[in-house]
């Protein structure tokens, strides 16, 4: 097959490859070990398909490539219509990534209903990637609501002793921010007979949207809150711990790692692609309550005596970074952001795998039953330390150039808001290395420590591509700054105040 | 023709087309009687499941008769009489309702140790009475067609005789019903009063004439009170639960689709044909009081039949929204979510039934503890209709309710979106509950699991498809659905849709 026809079908491929997985997998029969490889095989594979995103990608060119655009359904005028540029590029990238080493986690601590699990991961991976190469808003919506069941599943049948509790309240709060986003789609295509992204975009900045000035605002909030919660941006951000919490290892992963950042990929598309006006207008108040979910996630992830509660609160400081970049409207503040994203999804879906590792070991999540661990589990402790030092921002590591391109912005626009935000990285500093030292340093204060295994084959296979996807992304950020770039660039554009390049082509 | 010498008198005749236009009534209707008719020829045990095929039968003769109906569109019977796309749409769905309900009864009745031939019979006649009163256009035919298909429901709500309450459930049934049909008679007679006319044609070219009588507006609302009863649409939905509760569950599967779709199409006739305006509001308060009412009473019910009635409130809400919606957008949503709500509900009360067991014994919430272990597949399929009645993509109700709000945000109706889509967002949560002890709980009863009959599994599936194939290629059914409303929708179209406008707009003020 030439390129040419690869190139607009790879995006059916990628995103329907896993769901075409879990439906085969559910005609497999209940040998666990079999669906666990053949979950494993297809998650490869569909990464090894979304390889060719970046790797074709024409790294100059702002727009949507890989495009495919078929009519869906006639009235209402649905279309398939995917694509992916800088923006969503490498979020896609980061979901098939994450998902095999999701699988390999999952390797030995699922032992129940092991069929279901994989089924509903694959499914999930679908509708996440689904997520991020859409460009019809409706088809947006539907992947967008079908993350919801997988996940609620994922958490609800495989977590811990809330995980009831947790599911429903994941599910509450999406839907009722979504349904929000759902009306204003429903207006926007009230009002201009699409629910194209590209044309819509286009038809509201030539003004030719009939009544568009008085309902802008309103627009904007519905879409803003359905983000908000899936961010989540503080005060919206009260179902996360619980989730993450109650979540199994790979649930929390990929909650992490990539459905918070349909939030903040959302802000960035939609809020800023179709409203900059209002996103100008609303930009003081959404930074403002970025930086209270950067320093009060940091604070309360300090206190925190439960390891995976820690981390869970450290994405809230982490995504409060992300949506302080974005509302800097500044070129340095846009890359950092989408960097922010990436950094943070493979940064603390390492943290959550490390947690689950010890959880399957101890059964507890508890800072104070461990300790002294790095003499028990020297290959643990150091892989922990790679990945916790990534999180905190270490330069030379991915947690440093996103968070510094996004702080730059911020002082860029405003002084203030750069220097409130530079204190997230110490206080991430102070609560990250703290609970590292609590754990793997001192002594073995519980005598049932000492007899911890080290990482096992899948566990090194889950965590290693993670630590050394931070050293690479933070060695060489430009490999995906360059294409990220030129995306951000024109996301810019209509704010008029593009700010010198910061990437160096 | 022995009346060939007779010009004047042939021309009033019905004419042999007219009866291909009502086909699927006469069908419907001979099979029932032969039902009837050989209920106490058959011994007990093979005669049940005989009857139940010739009633099946009668059901897919129904669905033909439906097709051959459809080749001859046009009046009949003097005007009273309707056959044009819309007709077509609400028979062929609830004629399938009844072919789904026969289905899924057919063990039901073993299981239950009812034994009565004329349980078929009275769903055959039920159907006649539905989908009479889809194509009937004159209001006297409407009111009858109303109380066919009425009265086979109170007596099939009690047909769980054993139990005080099915009789309760048919009591209140008849009672409160008799009395709503009573207000949709009495708002016929007033309109008849106002116009001179029963038929739906005249009377809006006779409110067209001149200012619309006050009369009319008095009539029109009794008529809402009439058909907003059989729909369960607040705060005419006081019966729903209990009749739900007590009636035999594959009957509630019935009662909240077939009966319900038909209302609806009456509705959007005599809404849409006669006028709008007068009864704006009305409709607007309606549809808002049975999205919130049905939605926040069934989060607090344990009893699967009691939930899905409240939810059958909400939907009836939300179908009103897009009603309150412009003419033609309206009635294409209108039409495709009663088609939609029809596959998903009839399938989780197939389920239901199944559950329940002998006496109906297994209702309660904390009954369907663990059953996504103990009968997976009849636990995912459940869960597949409770996603569609969440309004989640790749159902039928998604696009439904998609239509639906999309339909009144076309028409400016903001606030009522706004009611709607939360009330979406929140009615989630007691569909959740149940997938929620399906899969997260474990079982702490032991409750037998009986094979799925092989009756009941084609039901299951017939509901399956239609939810997903609505869910993902809703373009055809939608389509049909617009072309039909334009058909129904032009005869009054200037006055209509510019009153419409005038008042939707006031609404968001």
């Amino acid at each position: 097959m030439k390129t040419d026809d690869l190139n607009s079908i790879i995006l059916t491929l990628v995103t329907f490859a896993p769901l075409a997985g879990g439906l085969l997998l559910m005609l497999l029969p209940r040998r666990d070990r079999d669906i666990r490889i053949f979950a494993l095989v297809i998650s490869l594979l569909t990464f090894v398909l979304s390889l060719h995103l970046p790797v074709y990608f024409h790294r100059s060119h702002p727009g949507f490539q890989y495009e495919i655009d078929r009519q869906w359904v006639s009235t209402p005028n649905i279309h398939y219509h995917m694509g992916v540029d800088g923006i969503s590029l490498w979020l896609v990238v980061l979901t098939t990534f994450l998902t095999p080493l999701c699988v390999l986690i999952s390797w030995n601590s699922i032992h129940e209903r092991v069929k279901e699990f994989f089924i509903l991961l694959l499914i999930l991976e679908t509708a996440l990637i689904g997520v991020f190469t859409s460009l019809d808003l409706f088809l947006f919506y539907f992947f967008w609501e079908a993350t919801l069941i997988p996940m609620a599943l994922l958490i609800g049948i495989f977590g811990h002793e809330r995980k009831v509790y947790a599911a429903v309240k994941f599910f509450m709060y999406t839907m009722i921010g979504s349904v929000f986003m759902l009306a204003a789609i429903l207006w926007l295509y009230a009002h201009t007979g699409s629910f194209d992204f590209v044309v819509i975009r286009d038809q509201i900045a030539s003004g030719g949207v009939p009544s568009f000035p008085a309902a802008a605002q309103w627009l904007f909030l519905g879409f803003f809150l359905a983000f908000a919660v899936k961010v989540p941006l503080f005060p919206f951000h009260t179902w996360l711990p619980d989730a993450h919490v109650e979540a199994p290892t790979a649930g929390s992963v990929l909650l992490a790692g990539v459905l918070l950042k349909m939030g903040t990929y959302g802000l960035l598309r939609f809020n800023l692609g179709l409203f900059p006006e209002q996103a100008r207008r609303n930009a003081s108040w959404i930074m403002t309550l970025a930086l209270i979910g950067i320093i009060y996630g940091a604070l309360v992830a300090m206190v925190q005596p439960n390891m995976k509660k820690l981390i869970a609160y450290s994405s809230v400081s982490h995504l409060g970074f992300v949506v302080l970049g974005i509302f800097s409207f500044t070129q340095a503040g846009l890359n950092g952001a989408i960097f922010v994203m990436l950094a943070h999804g493979i940064s603390t879906g390492g943290l959550f795998m490390l947690a689950g590792i010890l959880h399957e070991r101890r059964h507890t999540y508890e800072i104070s039953e461990f300790g002294g661990l790095a003499s028990r589990m020297p290959v643990y402790a150091a892989s922990y330390l790679v990945i916790v030092l990534a999180s905190a921002g270490l330069p030379l590591l991915n947690g440093f150039i996103g968070e510094f391109l996004v702080l730059s912005g911020a002082f860029q626009d405003k002084a203030v808001y750069g220097i409130l935000g530079a204190t997230g990285i110490i206080w991430s500093a102070v609560y990250l290395l703290w609970m590292y030292q609590r754990v793997f340093y001192g002594k073995v204060t519980h005598p049932v420590n000492n007899s911890l295994r080290d990482l096992s084959g899948f566990e090194k296979w889950a965590v290693w591509p993670c630590a050394a996807a931070a050293l690479v992304m933070g060695v060489a950020p430009i490999m995906w700054l360059g294409a990220i770039d030129p995306a951000v660039r024109a996301a810019l554009a209509p704010f008029a105040q593009v700010v010198g390049k910061v990437v160096g082509q | 023709m022995s009346v060939a010498f007779l010009p004047g008198v042939l021309q009033t005749l019905p004419q042999n087309a007219d009866y291909v236009r009502i086909l699927p009534e006469i069908v419907l209707s001979v099979f029932g009687m032969i039902v009837m008719v050989l209920e106490p020829l058959l011994d007990e045990k093979t005669g049940q499941k005989i009857l139940g095929l010739i009633a099946l039968a009668g059901a897919l003769a129904g669905l033909a008769a439906t097709w051959f109906m459809a080749q001859v569109p046009g009046v009949a019977f003097w005007n009273m009489i309707r056959v044009d796309g819309f007709s077509v749409f609400f028979h062929v769905l609830v004629i399938a309702i009844a072919a789904v309900v026969i289905l899924s009864s057919y063990e039901y009745m073993a299981v239950q140790r009812i034994r009565a031939g004329e349980y078929y019979a009275l769903i055959l006649f039920g159907t006649v009475g539905v989908a009479l009163m889809s194509s009937a256009v004159e209001l006297v035919l409407i009111f009858i067609a109303l109380e066919i298909s009425s009265i086979s429901s109170y007596v099939l709500a009690g047909f769980r005789r054993h139990e005080a309450a099915s009789a309760e459930s048919s009591l209140k049934y008849f009672l409160l019903g008799s009395f709503a049909t009573a207000f949709f008679l009495y708002g016929v007679a007033l309109m008849f009063g106002a116009t001179g006319s029963t038929n739906i044609d005249l009377i809006a070219q006779a409110l067209r004439a001149g200012p619309i009588p006050l009369l009319a507006f008095v009539a029109v609302a009794l008529m809402f009170v009439g058909l907003g009863f059989k729909v369960a649409a607040a705060p005419f939905h006081i019966w729903t639960p209990d009749v739900y509760e007590g009636a035999p569950a594959p009957i509630v599967g019935f009662m909240s689709t077939a009966p319900k779709a038909a209302a609806f199409a009456v509705l959007l006739r005599v809404v849409f044909v006669i006028n709008v305006h007068a009864i704006f509001w009305v409709i607007w308060i309606a549809a808002a009081l049975s999205m919130t009412l049905g939605n926040v009473s069934a989060f607090v019910q344990d009893n699967v039949k009691r939930l899905l009635a409240y939810s059958s409130i909400a939907h009836a809400g939300y179908v009103l929204v897009a009603f309150a919606a412009a003419p033609q957008l309206g009635t294409s949503a209108v039409m495709f979510y009663t088609a939609a709500y029809a596959a998903m509900n009839l399938g989780a009360f197939a389920v239901v039934t199944h559950f329940a067991n002998a006496g109906e014994r297994y209702v309660t919430l904390e009954d369907y503890e663990g059953l996504g272990r103990s009968s997976p597949l009849l636990a995912a399929t459940l869960t597949i209709f409770l996603l569609s009645l969440i309004g989640i993509p790749m159902t039928g109700g998604f696009f439904a309710k998609f239509y639906v709000f999309s339909a009144a945000v076309k028409a400016n109706l903001i606030w009522l979106t706004i009611i709607g889509v939360l009330n979406s967002g929140v009615g989630a949560y007691y569909y959740l509950r149940i997938i929620v002890m399906m899969y997260m709980r474990e079982s702490r009863k032991e409750i037998p699991v009986t094979p799925t009959p092989l009756a009941l599994r084609v039901a299951l599936a017939v509901c399956l498809v239609a939810t997903l194939y609505l869910g993902l290629f809703p373009g055809r059914v939608l389509q049909y659905a617009q072309d039909s409303a334009q058909q129904l929708v032009p005869q009054t179209s200037p006055g209509v849709t510019s009153s419409a406008k005038v008042h939707t707009a006031t609404e968001t003020f």
